[in-house]
């Protein structure tokens, strides 16, 4: 539930498409859910691995949490570039497509968590392939739509110039994507994936130990060990896994995305090299590397050729190139009527559901959970503020603070807090604490930290010269907080909180309701309402659960943080 | 060469584009019913200010947009997408800038299918004619701006297109270094290094137009049409001082101007709220600091344009609208090649700041329709407010909608400048009201 920030400047309220979108998309996930009504009898167990606590086994773990963050990324890429390039060429598919993915990013996934589990494993009885399946699926959903709006923006905004350039010289639909649309999206796909990685390792850690009803998955990984740490109460187990989790995190980090970020500079269009430089010693090392560089140099050549190849995609995709003719408007109108049919259809099949299996009681009862939600949310979200912009603008004002601090809070967003809640919980029983209360502090603990660094970076940002016009003219105080720093880093505080906000919707379905040994501790609230309807198997009140929340997600981003944002950006931007 | 096909290289035939909405809704025709040819071994020039469409026409030429009605024919094909013997050079320069300098060469060829050795041995020669030996490795981004237009100049040149279109190739490089790259061009042109047959550039520089090319063409703007054709007989290589030279460039310059003069005020006349006369974004401190200029020696309240702008290192982009805009406010008009003070220009350089802003108050509102039309509207309403976008869509009546924008931030700056009425931004709303 990582908000594209790509996406927040784009329209504010939510208009008939959002709506289509909506039904549609609720009605999918209905629809799933129906097929698997009464799939509460066991299913065919699959081959158990048995998790072992032994240190020793921690460093395999450690690798299938990581291979298995490898597949979601390359299903993401493979989801990016064929859904985003079908919606930045195609005008109609384009007026459903993006709708669809801006609600998309505001369903709690998490929820759906035992759906896709029923789904893999149906796919594959018998077999862990299933299990491994729905947990990669898991991770890419945090993924996929935030990376595919990146490229869509980036596809939509190719510099004309340059576009015309690749017309001119009479590219194909292949050669220009590989010459002009994909180099000219890197960067920021680049940073979106890093962004959106960092959310995903919160999923996989959820997704390998779950329970659906009567049947347990278990895969063999870090999430799983700690679960199993948690079971059995064992402190030193769950360092260790906390330690190996780090380590994982830290080796992705600088193996894998300093790299790339580095090596991705070149395709940043600016051609002033003003712009800060990215460097990474990995990087470096690779291009010092003669023999490397010669061994791979034949390779890339070939993929040169490849990617030269003169092949013509289908209309289709080369639709755009008409921008100049005129739409065809009967064309459009059978095709809008085309969506509403379908989203009416959707809305009424999902209205039929709810209205059969749980009832309209039920539904109420959800919607005042979700109330209790978002008071935590909006709560939680102002305490974070509070205690964390002072900070973060002192901080960001010292540059050598600023330098050390930054990359250890956007660590501290990519780790999986979601591994300390057992832990946590065992403070509250210890001390008898009210669970409404003191578990809610849990929602914010991973996603603060998305406030911390943006929040640091904006401070970073804020031009030397408006600073010491505020010391000259002795601002001080309120109203230098107020009038100087307040706007200054606005914009970028703003990023920061959509996209906690966001992650702490999607955290309080794993907060909310959390185990230790042989307790549970619950929070009134529509997440744990999922989690308890998840354990059970209850796929009609997930469902439900789940509806309520993205309903509330969507339109708190649409009414709230999209309104802020939008007027940030227009009156705020230095 | 008796065969009319191979002498004209390119025709174009009654061309009028007209921009279309996503809603598929018409608006005012960019480019109106153009004509015009090329024919081989020569240059051309597009002359016209921004805004015009002269580089419409280009991308109609280059097939890159289609045109509304009309036709164009390359080489006896009618053009319908891309063309294939035209290469075109950006003003931007539009260089891959992931790809080094031989690579951004290449790819032209190679995407054309042309094999990769022969694609090598032209695109070397190509960096070779144009004076890149030694840069191949090197990306766009280490480039000063002069290398990476050659850089652009060997990406065209390696297509070996008949017809090398440019688009303002030396308006985005510093005074130096576009004059070296200028002259080293039509060095090449002459000595026949270049296997293009013709040069289609279009420019707004007057003095480029004459020094470089055999025929100038002018382009009128909103909508563009073509209204001088001026043939260039200076024998090359061609000296800017030369007094031939510099009586073309006056008498493009007085073609420019009058044609501002006469146009203008008659289509004001015709428009019964006269709303269709479109304002020049100038700031009101330039427009001061033009007429102390003026006032000033050596012009002494006259000034001749050339000379104005090349003191000033003003394009013409920069001098004419502000030179219209002082013409419409009555304080100062042109005259062939000269613009000069009006008695109100030459009192307004000894006034303080407040007379001056009283005086672009009052000018404005007594010459400017749009000015005395918002007075009369904020008037006229008991609130005493009324939304831009009531005079947005009155101004979209007579005029696109970029012209309308640039119209109405215009009249905004003059209207606050001389105190006449508020704006607010928020609100977009016109008010009396300013802050107390």
């Amino acid at each position: 539930m990582l908000t594209n920030i790509a996406s927040v400047g784009r329209r504010v309220l939510p208009n008939q498409w959002d709506l289509i979108a909506f039904a549609t998309i609720m009605a999918v996930l209905t629809a799933i859910g129906q097929s698997y009504h009464g799939v509460s009898a066991p299913l065919p167990a699959p081959n158990q691995p048995v998790i072992s606590l032994d240190y020793a086994n921690l460093p395999y773990y450690a690798l299938r949490t990581a291979l298995r963050m490898f597949a979601a990324l390359f299903f993401s890429l493979v989801f990016t570039f064929t859904y985003a390039t079908l919606a930045a060429k195609s005008r109609r598919w384009e007026m459903v497509l993006i709708p669809v993915l801006d609600i998309l990013q505001s369903v709690p996934i998490l929820g759906f968590l035992s759906f896709t589990v029923t789904f893999f494993l149906g796919l594959f009885p018998g077999n862990t392939l299933g299990a491994e399946l729905a947990a990669i699926f898991a991770i890419f959903t945090s993924q996929a739509w935030n990376m595919a709006f990146a490229f869509y923006q980036s596809l939509r905004t190719v510099p004309r110039d340059l576009d015309e350039v690749a017309r001119g010289l009479r590219l194909t639909g292949w050669q220009k994507f590989w010459q002009l649309a994909a180099p000219f999206a890197m960067p920021a796909l680049i940073w979106n994936t890093m962004m959106s990685m960092s959310g995903g390792w919160f999923f996989v850690v959820a997704s390998e130990a779950i329970t659906v009803g009567d049947t347990t998955i278990t895969l063999p990984g870090v999430g799983s060990y700690i679960a199993k740490a948690n079971d059995e109460g064992d402190w030193s187990a769950i360092g260790a896994a906390i330690l190996t989790m780090g380590i994982v995190i830290l080796l992705y980090d600088q193996l894998l995305f300093r790299p790339i970020v580095a090596w991705a500079d070149k395709f940043r269009v600016e051609l002033s090299a003003g712009q800060e430089v990215s460097t990474s010693w990995v990087l470096n090392l690779l291009l010092r590397t003669y023999w490397l560089r010669s061994g791979f140099a034949p390779v890339l050549a070939g993929l040169r050729s490849i990617s030269l190849l003169p092949i013509r995609v289908p209309r289709l995709f080369a639709a755009k190139d008409a921008a100049n003719r005129k739409p065809s408007r009967l064309l459009d109108a059978i095709w809008i009527l085309l969506i509403l049919a379908v989203a009416v259809w959707a809305a009424w099949l999902t209205f039929r559901y709810i209205a059969m299996e749980v009832g309209w009681d039920e539904v109420a009862h959800v919607f005042v959970l979700t109330i209790y939600t978002l008071i935590r949310v909006i709560v939680l979200m102002a305490l974070a503020t509070v205690f964390w912009v002072p900070i973060s603008v002192w901080i960001g004002l010292r540059p050598r603070w600023a330098e050390t601090i930054q990359p250890i809070a956007q660590f501290l967003a990519a780790f999986p807090v979601n591994l300390l809640f057992g832990a946590t919980v065992s403070l509250i029983l210890a001390y008898n604490l009210n669970p409404n209360i003191w578990l809610s502090f849990l929602i914010i603990f991973g996603t603060q930290w998305y406030i911390v660094f943006n929040t640091i970076g904006g401070a970073a940002a804020f031009p030397n010269d408006l600073e010491e016009a505020a010391k000259n003219f002795h601002i001080k105080g309120w109203r230098w907080w107020i009038q100087v720093i307040i706007p200054g880093i606005a914009p970028y505080y703003l990023t920061g909180a959509l996209t906690a906000s966001g992650g702490s919707w999607n955290a309080s379905i794993v907060a909310e309701y959390v185990k230790w040994k042989d307790h549970s501790v619950v929070a009134q609230g529509v997440g744990s309402y999922i989690a308890e309807a998840t354990e059970k198997g209850d796929f009609p009140k997930i469902v439900l659960g789940v509806a309520m929340m993205s309903l509330f997600v969507t339109l708190f981003n649409r009414l709230f943080w999209r309104q802020l944002y939008a007027y940030a950006e227009r009156r705020l931007r230095l | 060469m008796l065969d009319p096909a191979v002498t004209t290289l390119l025709s174009v035939d009654n061309v009028t584009k007209v921009f279309t909405t996503g809603s598929g809704e018409s608006r005012k025709p960019v480019l109106e019913n153009v004509s015009m040819s090329l024919k081989t071994g020569e240059i051309v020039a597009l002359l016209g200010r921004s805004g015009c469409g002269k580089s419409t026409l280009l991308r109609v030429i280059a097939g890159l947009a289609t045109a509304t009605e009309g036709k164009v024919t390359i080489a006896g094909h009618p053009v319908d997408g891309p063309a294939e013997d035209v290469a075109m050079v950006f003003q931007s320069f539009a260089l891959f800038p992931w790809l080094n300098v031989l690579d951004n060469v290449e790819i032209g060829p190679r995407a054309n299918g042309v094999p990769l050795e022969e694609t090598r041995q032209r695109a070397l020669k190509a960096i070779d004619t144009i004076g890149l030996d030694g840069f191949e490795s090197a990306y766009p981004k280490e480039l000063s701006g002069g290398m990476r237009q050659r850089v652009g100049f060997a990406r065209a040149l390696v297509m070996q297109p008949k017809i090398l279109l440019m688009d303002e190739p030396f308006s985005a490089l510093d005074v130096l270094t576009a004059e070296t790259l200028r002259t080293d061009l039509l060095d090449l042109w002459q000595e026949g290094r270049i296997p293009t047959k013709s040069i289609l550039m279009v420019t707004h520089n007057i003095e480029e137009a004459v020094l470089m090319s055999d025929r100038i063409l002018v382009l009128s703007s909103n909508p563009g049409r073509i209204a001088f054709e001026i043939p260039v007989t200076i024998p090359h290589p061609r000296d800017r001082l030369d007094p031939e030279f510099r009586a073309l460039v006056d008498h493009i310059y007085a073609l420019m101007t009058q044609r501002a003069d006469t146009t203008r005020p008659a289509a004001r006349e015709a428009a019964a709220a006269g709303l269709s006369l479109s304002l020049p974004l100038v700031s009101t401190n330039a427009l001061a600091g033009m007429l102390e200029e003026i006032a000033a020696p050596p012009y002494d309240g006259k000034a001749d344009l050339p000379h104005l702008a090349d003191s000033l290192g003003y394009e013409i982009d920069d001098l004419f609208p502000l030179g219209e805009m002082l013409q419409l406010l009555k304080l100062a008009e042109f005259e062939e090649a000269d613009i000069k003070l009006t008695p109100l220009g030459r009192r307004f350089v000894d006034m303080d700041v407040d007379q001056r802003k009283k005086v672009f108050g009052e000018q404005a509102l007594a010459n400017i329709p749009l000015a005395s039309h918002i007075k009369r509207v904020l008037d006229e309403r008991p609130s005493h407010r009324a939304p831009a976008v009531r005079f947005r869509e009155e101004l979209e009546d007579y005029m696109s909608e970029d012209y309308a924008d640039r119209t109405l931030r215009a009249i905004i700056n003059l209207g606050r400048y001389g105190e006449l009425f508020a704006y607010d931004e928020n609100a977009q709303t016109f008010s009396y009201e300013n802050p107390e």
